[in-house]
Protein backbone atom coordinates (compact mmCIF):
# COMPACT_ATOMS: atom_id res chain seq x y z
CA UNK A 1 0.00 0.00 0.00
CA UNK A 2 1.42 3.24 -1.05
CA UNK A 3 2.10 5.99 1.64
CA UNK A 4 -0.85 8.37 0.89
CA UNK A 5 -3.02 5.36 1.32
CA UNK A 6 -2.13 4.62 4.20
CA UNK A 7 -1.82 8.20 5.85
CA UNK A 8 -5.69 8.49 4.56
CA UNK A 9 -6.68 5.48 6.45
CA UNK A 10 -4.90 6.34 9.61
CA UNK A 11 -6.57 9.44 9.40
CA UNK A 12 -9.74 7.39 9.23
CA UNK A 13 -9.08 5.94 12.05
CA UNK A 14 -7.86 8.86 13.89
CA UNK A 15 -10.91 10.61 12.88
CA UNK A 16 -12.84 7.90 14.39
CA UNK A 17 -11.69 7.60 17.47
CA UNK A 18 -11.57 11.18 17.76
CA UNK A 19 -15.67 11.48 17.80
CA UNK A 20 -16.17 8.86 20.18
CA UNK A 21 -13.68 10.57 22.65
CA UNK A 22 -15.93 13.15 25.22
CA UNK A 23 -13.21 15.19 26.06
CA UNK A 24 -11.33 16.01 22.75
CA UNK A 25 -14.94 16.22 21.03
CA UNK A 26 -15.73 18.98 23.58
CA UNK A 27 -12.70 20.77 23.80
CA UNK A 28 -11.92 20.96 19.81
CA UNK A 29 -15.49 21.47 18.58
CA UNK A 30 -17.92 22.55 21.40
CA UNK A 31 -15.22 25.05 22.92
CA UNK A 32 -15.00 27.37 20.02
CA UNK A 33 -19.06 27.43 19.31
CA UNK A 34 -19.90 28.19 22.77
CA UNK A 35 -17.17 31.15 22.41
CA UNK A 36 -18.93 32.27 19.25
CA UNK A 37 -21.86 32.67 20.94
CA UNK A 38 -21.29 33.51 24.42
CA UNK A 39 -19.06 36.85 22.65
CA UNK A 40 -22.15 37.63 20.09
CA UNK A 41 -24.32 37.59 23.13
CA UNK A 42 -22.26 40.00 24.98
CA UNK A 43 -20.48 42.27 22.15
CA UNK A 44 -21.79 41.30 19.06
CA UNK A 45 -24.46 44.46 18.78
CA UNK A 46 -21.69 46.95 19.54
CA UNK A 47 -20.78 49.11 16.48
CA UNK A 48 -17.00 48.72 15.25
CA UNK A 49 -14.60 50.95 13.31
CA UNK A 50 -13.58 49.52 9.90
CA UNK A 51 -11.49 50.75 6.98
CA UNK A 52 -14.02 53.16 5.34
CA UNK A 53 -17.43 52.19 7.50
CA UNK A 54 -18.48 50.27 10.57
CA UNK A 55 -19.75 47.36 11.10
CA UNK A 56 -21.29 44.84 14.37
CA UNK A 57 -18.82 43.35 16.06
CA UNK A 58 -19.99 39.90 15.27
CA UNK A 59 -17.62 40.45 12.00
CA UNK A 60 -14.45 41.15 14.28
CA UNK A 61 -15.46 37.82 16.12
CA UNK A 62 -16.11 35.70 13.12
CA UNK A 63 -12.95 35.36 12.10
CA UNK A 64 -11.35 35.55 15.72
CA UNK A 65 -13.51 32.04 16.23
CA UNK A 66 -12.43 31.00 12.90
CA UNK A 67 -8.46 31.13 14.23
CA UNK A 68 -9.74 29.75 17.35
CA UNK A 69 -11.14 27.14 15.85
CA UNK A 70 -8.34 26.28 13.56
CA UNK A 71 -5.54 26.88 16.02
CA UNK A 72 -7.69 24.36 18.57
CA UNK A 73 -7.86 21.61 16.09
CA UNK A 74 -4.57 21.69 14.82
CA UNK A 75 -2.11 22.90 17.25
CA UNK A 76 -4.08 21.35 20.79
CA UNK A 77 -5.47 18.59 19.21
CA UNK A 78 -2.44 17.58 17.32
CA UNK A 79 0.14 18.20 20.41
CA UNK A 80 -2.58 16.69 22.72
CA UNK A 81 -3.13 13.44 20.79
CA UNK A 82 0.64 12.86 20.19
CA UNK A 83 1.85 13.83 23.54
CA UNK A 84 -0.60 10.77 25.47
CA UNK A 85 0.49 8.31 22.56
CA UNK A 86 3.92 8.71 23.10
CA UNK A 87 3.08 8.54 26.69
CA UNK A 88 1.14 5.05 26.72
CA UNK A 89 3.20 3.17 24.12
CA UNK A 90 1.39 3.79 20.99
CA UNK A 91 4.38 5.35 18.81
CA UNK A 92 6.36 3.11 20.46
CA UNK A 93 4.37 -0.14 19.51
CA UNK A 94 3.32 2.01 15.63
CA UNK A 95 7.33 1.62 15.22
CA UNK A 96 7.56 -1.82 15.57
CA UNK A 97 5.33 -2.28 12.30
CA UNK A 98 6.08 -1.04 8.62
CA UNK A 99 3.70 2.18 9.00
CA UNK A 100 6.04 4.54 7.50
CA UNK A 101 6.46 7.21 10.18
CA UNK A 102 5.76 9.82 7.50
CA UNK A 103 2.55 8.19 7.21
CA UNK A 104 1.75 8.48 11.11
CA UNK A 105 2.44 12.17 11.45
CA UNK A 106 0.23 12.83 8.26
CA UNK A 107 -2.68 11.03 9.25
CA UNK A 108 -2.54 12.96 12.34
CA UNK A 109 -2.27 16.18 10.16
CA UNK A 110 -5.09 14.91 7.88
CA UNK A 111 -7.28 13.92 10.52
CA UNK A 112 -6.39 17.79 12.67
CA UNK A 113 -7.42 19.81 9.18
CA UNK A 114 -10.44 17.51 8.28
CA UNK A 115 -11.91 18.63 11.95
CA UNK A 116 -11.31 22.23 11.09
CA UNK A 117 -12.60 22.46 7.91
CA UNK A 118 -15.67 21.29 9.27
CA UNK A 119 -15.34 23.87 12.10
CA UNK A 120 -14.56 26.68 10.03
CA UNK A 121 -17.33 25.88 7.84
CA UNK A 122 -19.77 25.99 10.93
CA UNK A 123 -18.31 29.20 12.26
CA UNK A 124 -19.04 30.76 8.64
CA UNK A 125 -22.52 29.43 8.12
CA UNK A 126 -23.33 30.60 11.51
CA UNK A 127 -21.88 34.09 10.74
CA UNK A 128 -24.10 34.60 7.80
CA UNK A 129 -27.12 33.39 8.79
CA UNK A 130 -27.16 33.98 12.90
CA UNK A 131 -25.06 37.00 13.37
CA UNK A 132 -25.46 38.40 9.52
CA UNK A 133 -21.73 38.85 9.17
CA UNK A 134 -20.92 39.57 5.23
CA UNK A 135 -18.60 37.29 3.71
CA UNK A 136 -15.35 38.69 2.05
CA UNK A 137 -16.51 37.09 -1.44
CA UNK A 138 -13.97 39.49 -2.67
CA UNK A 139 -11.14 38.60 -0.46
CA UNK A 140 -12.15 34.52 -0.40
CA UNK A 141 -8.49 33.75 -1.91
CA UNK A 142 -6.92 35.31 1.33
CA UNK A 143 -9.33 33.87 3.52
CA UNK A 144 -7.96 30.26 2.18
CA UNK A 145 -4.66 30.85 1.91
CA UNK A 146 -4.51 32.41 5.45
CA UNK A 147 -6.44 29.06 6.32
CA UNK A 148 -3.63 26.79 4.77
CA UNK A 149 -0.97 28.39 6.30
CA UNK A 150 -2.38 28.78 9.62
CA UNK A 151 -3.20 24.89 9.56
CA UNK A 152 0.63 24.19 8.49
CA UNK A 153 1.87 26.34 11.13
CA UNK A 154 0.04 25.37 13.91
CA UNK A 155 0.19 21.66 13.10
CA UNK A 156 3.69 21.74 12.99
CA UNK A 157 3.90 23.56 16.06
CA UNK A 158 1.92 20.89 17.84
CA UNK A 159 4.46 18.09 16.63
CA UNK A 160 6.91 20.06 17.32
CA UNK A 161 5.76 21.48 21.42
CA UNK A 162 4.88 18.18 21.66
CA UNK A 163 8.30 16.29 21.52
CA UNK A 164 9.15 18.50 24.64
CA UNK A 165 6.03 17.66 26.97
CA UNK A 166 7.23 14.83 29.27
CA UNK A 167 4.53 13.08 29.57
CA UNK A 168 0.81 12.50 29.74
CA UNK A 169 0.03 14.43 32.69
CA UNK A 170 1.54 17.57 31.89
CA UNK A 171 0.31 17.72 28.40
CA UNK A 172 -3.02 19.84 28.88
CA UNK A 173 -1.32 21.89 31.27
CA UNK A 174 1.67 22.51 28.91
CA UNK A 175 -0.67 22.71 25.81
CA UNK A 176 -3.61 25.36 27.41
CA UNK A 177 -0.55 27.37 28.96
CA UNK A 178 1.61 27.83 25.58
CA UNK A 179 -1.40 28.82 23.89
CA UNK A 180 -4.43 30.35 25.78
CA UNK A 181 -2.72 33.53 27.04
CA UNK A 182 -1.16 33.74 23.18
CA UNK A 183 -5.21 34.04 21.92
CA UNK A 184 -5.89 36.82 24.45
CA UNK A 185 -3.08 39.04 23.24
CA UNK A 186 -3.20 38.07 19.92
CA UNK A 187 -6.99 40.36 18.41
CA UNK A 188 -8.76 36.83 18.30
CA UNK A 189 -11.28 37.15 21.47
CA UNK A 190 -10.69 40.93 22.19
CA UNK A 191 -9.67 43.85 19.85
CA UNK A 192 -6.33 45.42 20.56
CA UNK A 193 -6.71 48.41 19.70
CA UNK A 194 -6.19 49.85 23.09
CA UNK A 195 -3.65 47.73 23.95
CA UNK A 196 -0.19 48.94 25.42
CA UNK A 197 2.45 49.10 22.51
CA UNK A 198 4.88 47.02 24.70
CA UNK A 199 2.39 43.98 25.11
CA UNK A 200 1.23 43.93 20.96
CA UNK A 201 5.02 43.97 20.31
CA UNK A 202 5.72 40.84 22.33
CA UNK A 203 2.18 39.36 21.14
CA UNK A 204 3.85 40.06 17.20
CA UNK A 205 6.95 37.47 18.25
CA UNK A 206 5.19 34.55 18.09
CA UNK A 207 2.41 33.16 15.65
CA UNK A 208 -0.92 34.13 16.70
CA UNK A 209 -1.25 37.52 15.94
CA UNK A 210 0.14 37.17 12.86
CA UNK A 211 -2.60 34.96 11.69
CA UNK A 212 -5.56 36.57 13.49
CA UNK A 213 -4.55 40.22 11.61
CA UNK A 214 -4.30 38.18 8.25
CA UNK A 215 -7.45 36.65 8.73
CA UNK A 216 -9.42 40.09 10.35
CA UNK A 217 -7.48 41.83 6.89
CA UNK A 218 -9.32 38.82 4.56
CA UNK A 219 -12.83 39.73 6.44
CA UNK A 220 -12.42 43.63 6.26
CA UNK A 221 -16.14 44.59 4.90
CA UNK A 222 -14.88 47.92 3.56
CA UNK A 223 -11.61 47.68 2.32
CA UNK A 224 -10.55 47.14 -1.37
CA UNK A 225 -7.99 44.90 -2.80
CA UNK A 226 -7.25 41.31 -2.47
CA UNK A 227 -6.72 41.20 1.43
CA UNK A 228 -3.47 39.20 1.53
CA UNK A 229 -1.18 40.03 3.84
CA UNK A 230 2.17 38.76 2.94
CA UNK A 231 4.21 39.90 5.67
CA UNK A 232 1.91 38.39 8.11
CA UNK A 233 1.72 35.04 6.85
CA UNK A 234 5.66 35.58 6.08
CA UNK A 235 6.24 35.44 9.58
CA UNK A 236 3.81 32.53 9.86
CA UNK A 237 5.68 30.63 7.14
CA UNK A 238 9.48 31.30 9.87
CA UNK A 239 7.63 29.44 12.71
CA UNK A 240 6.08 27.10 9.99
CA UNK A 241 9.93 26.01 9.02
CA UNK A 242 11.19 26.59 12.48
CA UNK A 243 8.42 24.13 14.07
CA UNK A 244 8.50 21.41 10.92
CA UNK A 245 12.97 21.42 12.02
CA UNK A 246 11.96 20.85 15.88
CA UNK A 247 9.30 18.60 15.01
CA UNK A 248 11.96 16.28 12.82
CA UNK A 249 15.16 17.01 14.53
CA UNK A 250 13.67 16.12 18.35
CA UNK A 251 11.04 13.67 17.34
CA UNK A 252 10.95 10.81 19.95
CA UNK A 253 9.30 7.07 19.68
CA UNK A 254 9.35 6.65 23.62
CA UNK A 255 8.92 9.17 26.70
CA UNK A 256 11.75 10.08 28.58
CA UNK A 257 12.34 7.83 31.10
CA UNK B 1 7.78 -31.39 20.03
CA UNK B 2 7.30 -34.27 18.41
CA UNK B 3 8.55 -34.08 14.01
CA UNK B 4 9.33 -30.47 14.92
CA UNK B 5 12.63 -29.91 12.62
CA UNK B 6 14.44 -26.44 12.87
CA UNK B 7 16.00 -24.91 9.71
CA UNK B 8 17.69 -21.62 9.60
CA UNK B 9 17.97 -19.99 12.89
CA UNK B 10 15.80 -17.28 13.24
CA UNK B 11 18.06 -15.11 15.71
CA UNK B 12 21.51 -15.53 15.49
CA UNK B 13 23.03 -13.33 18.30
CA UNK B 14 27.17 -13.15 19.06
CA UNK B 15 28.56 -11.03 21.33
CA UNK B 16 25.79 -8.67 22.09
CA UNK B 17 26.50 -5.37 24.64
CA UNK B 18 24.77 -2.70 25.64
CA UNK B 19 25.89 0.29 27.73
CA UNK B 20 23.45 2.84 28.92
CA UNK B 21 26.87 5.70 30.20
CA UNK B 22 28.98 3.82 32.12
CA UNK B 23 26.48 0.72 32.88
CA UNK B 24 26.37 -2.17 30.83
CA UNK B 25 23.42 -3.95 31.27
CA UNK B 26 23.76 -6.52 28.25
CA UNK B 27 27.59 -7.97 28.77
CA UNK B 28 28.22 -10.47 25.70
CA UNK B 29 25.04 -12.38 25.34
CA UNK B 30 25.14 -15.20 22.36
CA UNK B 31 21.88 -16.40 21.09
CA UNK B 32 20.44 -18.56 18.87
CA UNK B 33 16.79 -19.13 18.06
CA UNK B 34 15.70 -21.72 15.59
CA UNK B 35 13.30 -21.12 13.17
CA UNK B 36 9.62 -22.67 14.62
CA UNK B 37 11.12 -22.52 18.08
CA UNK B 38 9.73 -21.10 21.11
CA UNK B 39 12.53 -19.55 23.13
CA UNK B 40 11.82 -18.06 26.65
CA UNK B 41 14.04 -15.63 28.09
CA UNK B 42 14.23 -15.93 31.91
CA UNK B 43 15.86 -13.66 34.77
CA UNK B 44 14.86 -11.25 37.47
CA UNK B 45 14.39 -8.09 36.84
CA UNK B 46 17.08 -6.06 35.75
CA UNK B 47 18.66 -8.78 34.48
CA UNK B 48 18.65 -7.27 30.61
CA UNK B 49 15.85 -9.34 29.33
CA UNK B 50 14.03 -6.56 27.99
CA UNK B 51 17.07 -4.21 26.72
CA UNK B 52 18.12 -7.85 24.46
CA UNK B 53 14.89 -7.86 23.33
CA UNK B 54 14.51 -4.51 22.53
CA UNK B 55 17.46 -4.69 21.11
CA UNK B 56 16.07 -7.39 18.30
CA UNK B 57 12.83 -5.86 17.70
CA UNK B 58 14.58 -3.01 16.86
CA UNK B 59 13.79 -0.53 19.13
CA UNK B 60 17.02 0.04 20.52
CA UNK B 61 20.87 0.32 19.47
CA UNK B 62 23.26 -1.99 20.56
CA UNK B 63 26.70 -0.74 21.56
CA UNK B 64 28.45 -3.83 19.93
CA UNK B 65 27.97 -7.32 19.16
CA UNK B 66 26.20 -9.07 15.81
CA UNK B 67 22.80 -9.38 15.81
CA UNK B 68 20.71 -10.80 12.67
CA UNK B 69 16.70 -11.58 13.07
CA UNK B 70 15.76 -13.12 10.08
CA UNK B 71 18.45 -12.41 8.33
CA UNK B 72 18.11 -8.52 8.56
CA UNK B 73 20.03 -6.29 11.25
CA UNK B 74 17.25 -5.43 12.80
CA UNK B 75 19.21 -1.09 14.60
CA UNK B 76 18.80 -0.60 10.06
CA UNK B 77 15.06 -0.45 10.72
CA UNK B 78 13.91 -1.86 7.17
CA UNK B 79 10.46 -1.92 6.19
CA UNK B 80 10.66 -5.50 4.94
CA UNK B 81 11.92 -6.32 8.29
CA UNK B 82 9.17 -5.09 10.01
CA UNK B 83 6.97 -6.68 8.01
CA UNK B 84 8.04 -10.07 9.10
CA UNK B 85 8.19 -8.97 12.72
CA UNK B 86 5.02 -9.11 15.49
CA UNK B 87 6.06 -7.47 18.98
CA UNK B 88 4.15 -7.35 21.87
CA UNK B 89 5.58 -4.92 24.18
CA UNK B 90 5.33 -4.93 28.40
CA UNK B 91 2.39 -2.25 28.23
CA UNK B 92 -0.99 -2.35 27.06
CA UNK B 93 -1.18 0.38 24.24
CA UNK B 94 -3.86 0.94 21.33
CA UNK B 95 -6.92 3.28 21.16
CA UNK B 96 -9.41 2.90 23.94
CA UNK B 97 -12.20 3.89 21.97
CA UNK B 98 -11.52 1.65 18.90
CA UNK B 99 -13.47 -1.51 19.29
CA UNK B 100 -11.20 -4.84 19.07
CA UNK B 101 -12.33 -5.49 15.40
CA UNK B 102 -11.24 -2.09 14.39
CA UNK B 103 -8.11 -1.72 16.21
CA UNK B 104 -7.11 -5.44 14.51
CA UNK B 105 -7.77 -4.09 11.24
CA UNK B 106 -5.81 -0.97 11.54
CA UNK B 107 -2.60 -2.86 12.10
CA UNK B 108 -3.58 -5.25 9.50
CA UNK B 109 -3.45 -2.73 7.14
CA UNK B 110 0.12 -1.77 8.09
CA UNK B 111 1.08 -6.00 6.75
CA UNK B 112 1.67 -6.65 3.02
CA UNK B 113 -0.28 -10.30 4.02
CA UNK B 114 -1.91 -9.90 6.53
CA UNK B 115 -3.69 -12.63 8.61
CA UNK B 116 -7.66 -12.65 8.35
CA UNK B 117 -9.76 -10.74 11.15
CA UNK B 118 -11.40 -13.69 12.06
CA UNK B 119 -7.92 -15.52 12.36
CA UNK B 120 -6.55 -12.98 14.42
CA UNK B 121 -9.67 -12.95 16.80
CA UNK B 122 -10.39 -17.56 17.22
CA UNK B 123 -6.50 -17.49 17.98
CA UNK B 124 -6.71 -15.29 20.81
CA UNK B 125 -9.96 -15.69 21.92
CA UNK B 126 -11.54 -12.41 21.36
CA UNK B 127 -14.38 -13.55 19.03
CA UNK B 128 -17.01 -12.62 21.02
CA UNK B 129 -15.20 -9.35 22.14
CA UNK B 130 -14.87 -8.58 18.09
CA UNK B 131 -17.38 -5.58 18.58
CA UNK B 132 -16.33 -4.16 21.92
CA UNK B 133 -14.30 -1.05 22.72
CA UNK B 134 -10.78 -1.36 23.72
CA UNK B 135 -11.86 0.25 26.64
CA UNK B 136 -14.41 -1.61 28.39
CA UNK B 137 -12.49 -4.72 28.20
CA UNK B 138 -10.88 -6.61 30.94
CA UNK B 139 -7.37 -6.13 31.88
CA UNK B 140 -6.68 -9.88 30.70
CA UNK B 141 -8.69 -9.64 27.63
CA UNK B 142 -6.62 -5.76 26.83
CA UNK B 143 -3.40 -8.18 27.15
CA UNK B 144 -4.94 -10.71 24.33
CA UNK B 145 -5.36 -7.73 22.25
CA UNK B 146 -1.87 -6.68 22.42
CA UNK B 147 -1.25 -10.38 21.44
CA UNK B 148 -3.99 -9.91 18.82
CA UNK B 149 -2.32 -6.58 16.97
CA UNK B 150 1.51 -8.23 17.10
CA UNK B 151 -0.34 -11.26 15.69
CA UNK B 152 -2.13 -8.99 12.53
CA UNK B 153 0.80 -9.11 10.22
CA UNK B 154 1.34 -12.61 10.26
CA UNK B 155 4.30 -12.31 11.42
CA UNK B 156 7.08 -15.24 10.99
CA UNK B 157 8.73 -13.92 14.49
CA UNK B 158 6.55 -13.02 17.78
CA UNK B 159 8.26 -11.67 20.54
CA UNK B 160 6.24 -11.76 23.71
CA UNK B 161 7.18 -10.06 26.31
CA UNK B 162 5.91 -10.76 29.37
CA UNK B 163 2.55 -11.85 27.94
CA UNK B 164 0.75 -12.91 31.29
CA UNK B 165 2.35 -10.09 34.01
CA UNK B 166 -0.52 -10.01 36.28
CA UNK B 167 -2.73 -12.32 35.05
CA UNK B 168 -5.08 -14.98 37.18
CA UNK B 169 -4.22 -18.48 36.88
CA UNK B 170 -7.11 -19.52 34.89
CA UNK B 171 -5.99 -16.17 32.39
CA UNK B 172 -2.86 -17.55 32.19
CA UNK B 173 -3.85 -20.54 31.09
CA UNK B 174 -5.66 -19.33 28.67
CA UNK B 175 -2.98 -17.30 27.35
CA UNK B 176 -0.95 -20.19 27.36
CA UNK B 177 -3.01 -22.48 24.97
CA UNK B 178 -3.24 -18.92 22.77
CA UNK B 179 1.05 -19.49 22.41
CA UNK B 180 0.61 -22.92 22.25
CA UNK B 181 -1.95 -22.27 19.29
CA UNK B 182 0.74 -19.96 17.64
CA UNK B 183 3.33 -22.46 17.62
CA UNK B 184 1.64 -24.87 15.91
CA UNK B 185 0.90 -21.98 13.21
CA UNK B 186 4.46 -22.29 12.98
CA UNK B 187 5.70 -18.78 14.15
CA UNK B 188 9.17 -18.20 15.93
CA UNK B 189 8.41 -17.27 19.60
CA UNK B 190 11.04 -15.19 21.83
CA UNK B 191 9.02 -14.91 25.41
CA UNK B 192 10.51 -13.25 28.43
CA UNK B 193 8.86 -14.18 31.57
CA UNK B 194 9.10 -14.31 35.33
CA UNK B 195 6.75 -17.32 35.45
CA UNK B 196 9.21 -20.50 35.36
CA UNK B 197 5.77 -22.91 34.95
CA UNK B 198 5.34 -20.77 31.75
CA UNK B 199 8.69 -21.41 30.77
CA UNK B 200 8.36 -24.94 31.32
CA UNK B 201 4.85 -25.32 29.64
CA UNK B 202 5.58 -23.02 26.25
CA UNK B 203 9.54 -23.30 25.65
CA UNK B 204 11.49 -25.50 23.77
CA UNK B 205 14.63 -24.14 25.09
CA UNK B 206 14.98 -21.80 28.18
CA UNK B 207 17.97 -18.97 28.81
CA UNK B 208 18.58 -17.61 31.97
CA UNK B 209 20.13 -14.16 32.32
CA UNK B 210 21.55 -12.95 35.40
CA UNK B 211 22.88 -9.17 35.26
CA UNK B 212 23.29 -9.08 31.43
CA UNK B 213 24.19 -12.55 30.75
CA UNK B 214 23.10 -15.42 29.80
CA UNK B 215 24.22 -18.15 32.88
CA UNK B 216 22.20 -21.17 31.48
CA UNK B 217 20.51 -22.42 28.35
CA UNK B 218 18.89 -25.61 27.37
CA UNK B 219 15.16 -27.29 27.57
CA UNK B 220 13.64 -26.59 30.49
CA UNK B 221 13.60 -30.61 31.44
CA UNK B 222 16.96 -30.78 30.61
CA UNK B 223 17.79 -27.63 32.63
CA UNK B 224 15.59 -28.86 35.30
CA UNK B 225 17.12 -32.00 35.74
CA UNK B 226 20.63 -30.78 35.80
CA UNK B 227 20.10 -29.37 38.80
CA UNK B 228 22.16 -31.91 41.66
CA UNK B 229 20.44 -34.84 43.26
CA UNK B 230 16.55 -35.59 43.56
CA UNK B 231 15.05 -35.62 46.62
CA UNK B 232 13.36 -38.89 48.42
CA UNK B 233 11.15 -37.98 51.50
CA UNK B 234 9.84 -40.52 53.28
CA UNK B 235 7.19 -41.15 56.30
CA UNK B 236 7.42 -44.61 58.09
CA UNK B 237 4.61 -45.54 60.30
CA UNK B 238 4.89 -45.25 64.47
CA UNK B 239 7.57 -47.36 66.37
CA UNK B 240 9.53 -48.01 63.12
CA UNK B 241 13.49 -48.02 63.67
CA UNK B 242 14.99 -45.11 60.96
CA UNK B 243 16.37 -46.65 57.84
CA UNK B 244 20.77 -47.25 57.67
CA UNK B 245 22.20 -44.80 57.19
CA UNK B 246 24.53 -46.25 54.59
CA UNK B 247 21.43 -45.05 51.94
CA UNK B 248 22.24 -41.47 52.91
CA UNK B 249 19.58 -40.59 54.84
CA UNK B 250 19.31 -37.40 56.46
CA UNK B 251 18.20 -37.18 60.61
CA UNK B 252 14.50 -37.24 61.02
CA UNK B 253 13.08 -33.96 58.91
CA UNK B 254 9.99 -34.68 61.30
CA UNK B 255 8.36 -37.59 63.50
CA UNK B 256 8.94 -40.04 61.08
CA UNK B 257 9.67 -38.35 58.53
CA UNK B 258 13.13 -38.41 56.66
CA UNK B 259 14.84 -37.34 53.58
CA UNK B 260 17.31 -38.79 50.94
CA UNK B 261 19.58 -36.59 48.25
CA UNK B 262 19.98 -38.80 45.81
CA UNK B 263 22.14 -38.60 42.69
CA UNK B 264 21.06 -41.72 41.31
CA UNK B 265 17.67 -41.85 42.43
CA UNK B 266 16.86 -45.21 40.83
CA UNK B 267 19.47 -47.23 42.78
CA UNK B 268 18.21 -45.32 46.17
CA UNK B 269 15.14 -46.35 45.51
CA UNK B 270 15.44 -50.07 44.99
CA UNK B 271 17.85 -49.96 47.98
CA UNK B 272 15.16 -47.86 50.22
CA UNK B 273 12.54 -50.74 49.09
CA UNK B 274 14.26 -53.38 49.63
CA UNK B 275 15.14 -52.26 53.00
CA UNK B 276 11.51 -51.80 53.60
CA UNK B 277 10.38 -55.15 52.23
CA UNK B 278 12.75 -57.18 54.08
CA UNK B 279 11.62 -55.57 57.49
CA UNK B 280 7.79 -55.61 56.60
CA UNK B 281 7.40 -52.32 56.55
CA UNK B 282 4.99 -50.25 54.72
CA UNK B 283 5.71 -46.29 53.71
CA UNK B 284 2.50 -44.26 54.99
CA UNK B 285 4.09 -41.79 52.14
CA UNK B 286 6.50 -41.59 49.84
CA UNK B 287 7.86 -38.55 47.63
CA UNK B 288 9.87 -38.38 44.66
CA UNK B 289 10.75 -34.92 43.79
CA UNK B 290 13.02 -33.59 40.38
CA UNK B 291 14.97 -30.28 41.74
CA UNK B 292 12.29 -28.22 39.19
CA UNK B 293 13.22 -25.18 36.85
CA UNK B 294 12.19 -22.74 39.71
CA UNK B 295 14.88 -24.23 42.23
CA UNK B 296 17.65 -24.19 39.48
CA UNK B 297 16.58 -20.61 38.60
CA UNK B 298 17.31 -19.33 42.20
CA UNK B 299 19.94 -21.32 42.42
CA UNK B 300 21.07 -19.80 39.53
CA UNK B 301 20.35 -16.25 40.16
CA UNK B 302 21.39 -16.35 43.78
CA UNK B 303 25.01 -17.61 43.24
CA UNK B 304 25.56 -15.15 40.42
CA UNK B 305 24.33 -11.73 42.22
CA UNK B 306 25.97 -12.80 45.49
CA UNK B 307 29.53 -12.07 43.67
CA UNK B 308 29.85 -14.72 41.56
CA UNK B 309 29.05 -12.83 38.50
CA UNK B 310 30.78 -9.69 37.18
CA UNK B 311 31.46 -6.84 38.82
CA UNK B 312 29.74 -3.85 36.67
Amino acid sequence: MNALKLSLRQARYQNTAFWRNPAAAFFTIVFPLMFLVIFNLLFGSNEVQFEGGTASLSTFYVPGIVVFALVGACYNNIAMTLAFSRDNGLLKRIRGTPLPPGSLIAGYVIHSVSVAILLVTIVLVSGVVVYDVDLPTTRMAAFIVTCIVGAATFCALGVAVANFIPNADAAPAIVNASILPLLFISDVFIPMDDAPAWLTTFADIFPVRHFATAMHESFQPFAAGSGFEPINLGVMGVWLLASVVLAVRFFKWERRR
Amino acid sequence: MPGRTFSHPAIQVTDLRKSYGSFEAVKGVDLCVETGEVYALLGPNGAGKTTTVEILEGHRERSAGTVTVLGHDPARGEREFRERIGIVLQTTSVDQYLSVSETVNLFRGYYPNPLPLDVVLEATGLTEQARVRVGKLSGGQQRRLDVAVGLAGNPELLFLDEPTTGFDPSARRGAWDMVKNLQNLGKTILLTTHYMEEAEYLADRVGIMVEGRVVVEGPPQEIAGSGGATLIRIRLPDGTAAPPESLGVHPAVGPGTYEIQAASPTVVLYQLTTWAVENDIEFEDIAVTRPSLEDIFIEVTSSNLQGGGGKA
